[in-house]
């Protein structure tokens, strides 16, 4: 069982790319919403409205202590800024906003990523990028010297939307990394 | 590790024109005129704010033409805020587009709640590197839009009146159209996409994939937690608020309560407590009892 935090976003294309890998996607709105769970997407959509929902619904403690515990965690674009030392604090690293602008500079490229072979279509949409990392980040794709894909550990995170290029391999890793 | 060098970046692509759409799920987009209001939506969690220079309702009080709003708000507002900053303009009016262009808004609402600049056409939106999200009625009207290149559409309710019922007749229209073409047999869908008055191969591809290439929202009369819950359980991907936030008595307790009853617009308890302590919503019109030329829904071809 895969959760999206849906409390806003582009979680339902992360549900689609779950469903089509053979395994369930439920949308976590609520602390209860987490139990039982395998994995963890923190989707896209905006990190303002994110932050206040995750206040409200009190979901800052036991997200934190699910990806403290070693559950495979994915998070995308607003999903990577969530994670930040200064949102809920799980990854060792500082993401700057919109960082390549607003939408009219938003654009999709291939990127390669390593440990993945052949070259991923990524769609940059309004995107952050990580400004700085601590030693324990893995930083495994570029664009111009801007971080927009790391991993720490049990947690993968990226600027980007593979779910909307269709791209399966992020999600493929994420249940990989289950259990392993 | 990449070489960024060697990859394009393609600007503007459809992908990530309705890609921004997709991020704005599930979300709540409201109306300001101030950046003073920006602030107070953002702060409440609205998912983008639309700036415009009248909420709709007093658009219908003063009268007169509405236009684009004046540049220097639209830049204040997105001074104000982080979140997207969309703005209207008129229906063909494609030079206000462009100034909103190069404004760098995020999005363009070809906007009926403006007065119409142009009776024949609606914009060419294919030629703008900015997307645009357009009204509609019915599915025909969603899929001109679509096939001109809007990239995100809201059903159009009628906007200023705080009255649900066009958002429900338009929601469900477009709905039920969409489920209509699930059904049909492949021959049968030229003669649907002749009744529908739409592109065919957008009918396909819709009776194909079973929903519309674009994110839907709702728009025009929503003013209480319920109203948002009530058109998200119809099938809206979000919802668009005008003049049901600032035209009521408490704007920021109202638009945290929408934002949290469209979170979770499937559970009725969670509504009830967004609902409940709100003070007064906004002052209403009843649709059923507007004169004909009052109505704004009907703008737009």
């Amino acid at each position: 069982m895969v959760g999206i935090l849906a409390l806003q976003g582009g979680f339902e294309a992360h549900a689609r790319i779950i469903r089509s890998l053979g395994a369930e996607p439920r949308e976590v709105r609520v602390p209860a919403d987490l139990e039982g769970l395998d994995a963890l997407i923190l989707p896209g959509g905006e990190s303002t409205v994110m932050t206040l929902g995750v206040e409200r619904e009190g979901l800052a403690e036991p997200l934190r202590a699910l990806a403290g515990d070693g559950m495979p965690v994915l998070g995308t674009c607003a999903g990577m800024i969530m994670l930040d030392r200064d949102h809920l604090g799980v990854l060792d690293i500082r993401t700057s906003r919109n960082a390549f602008g607003r939408q009219l500079h938003s654009f999709e490229a291939d990127l390669e990523l390593d440990g993945l072979g052949e070259p991923l279509h990524a769609v940059f949409i309004r995107a952050p990028w990580v400004a700085e990392h601590g030693p324990e980040v893995e930083v495994l794709a570029r664009v111009g010297e801007h971080p927009v894909a790391i991993r720490q550990g049990n947690v993968l995170a990226v600027a980007f939307h593979p779910e909307l290029a269709g791209e399966p391999r992020l999600h493929e890793l994420l249940l990989g990394l289950n259990g392993s | 590790m990449s070489d960024e060098t060697r990859t394009s970046r393609d600007e503007a692509t459809f992908t990530v024109k309705a890609g921004l759409a997709e991020m704005l799920k599930g979300g709540v987009i409201m109306d300001v005129v101030t950046p003073e209001q920006a602030k107070i939506a953002e702060d409440a969690g609205a998912a983008a704010v639309m700036a415009l220079e009248r909420v709709p309702a007093d658009i219908r009080r003063d009268g007169g033409v509405a236009r684009m709003s004046d540049p220097a708000m639209i830049k204040g507002i997105q001074e104000a805020v982080s979140i997207p900053v969309m703005a209207k303009a008129r229906i063909g009016h494609f030079a206000e587009a462009q100034v909103l262009e190069a404004l760098e808004v995020d999005y363009v609402d070809e906007s009926e709640v403006l007065t119409p600049a142009d009776e024949f056409n609606h914009m060419d939106k294919w030629a703008f590197k900015v997307p645009f999200v357009c009204g509609a009625t019915n599915l025909g009207e969603a899929l001109r839009r679509i096939g001109e290149g809007a990239a995100m559409i809201r059903s159009k309710g009628e906007a200023g009146t705080g009255d649900i019922v066009e958002a429900v007749r338009h929601l469900r229209r477009i709905k039920g159209e969409i489920r209509r073409l699930t059904m049909l047999e492949d021959s049968e869908l030229a003669t649907a996409a002749k009744e529908l008055q739409a592109p065919l191969h957008l009918v396909r591809q819709l009776a194909a994939d079973g929903r519309l290439p674009v994110v839907l929202f709702c728009a025009g009369g929503i003013a209480t937690p319920a109203d948002a819950s009530l058109v998200m359980q119809l099938g809206a991907e979000g919802v668009f608020v005008g003049s049901g936030i600032f035209k009521s008595e408490d704007p920021e307790r109202r638009a945290q309560a929408i934002v949290e009853a469209t979170t979770h617009f499937r559970d009725p308890a969670r509504v009830a407590a967004a609902s409940t302590g709100l003070g007064q919503p906004m002052l209403s019109l009843e649709t059923s009892k507007l004169e004909s030329e009052q109505l704004l829904a009907p703008r737009g071809w």
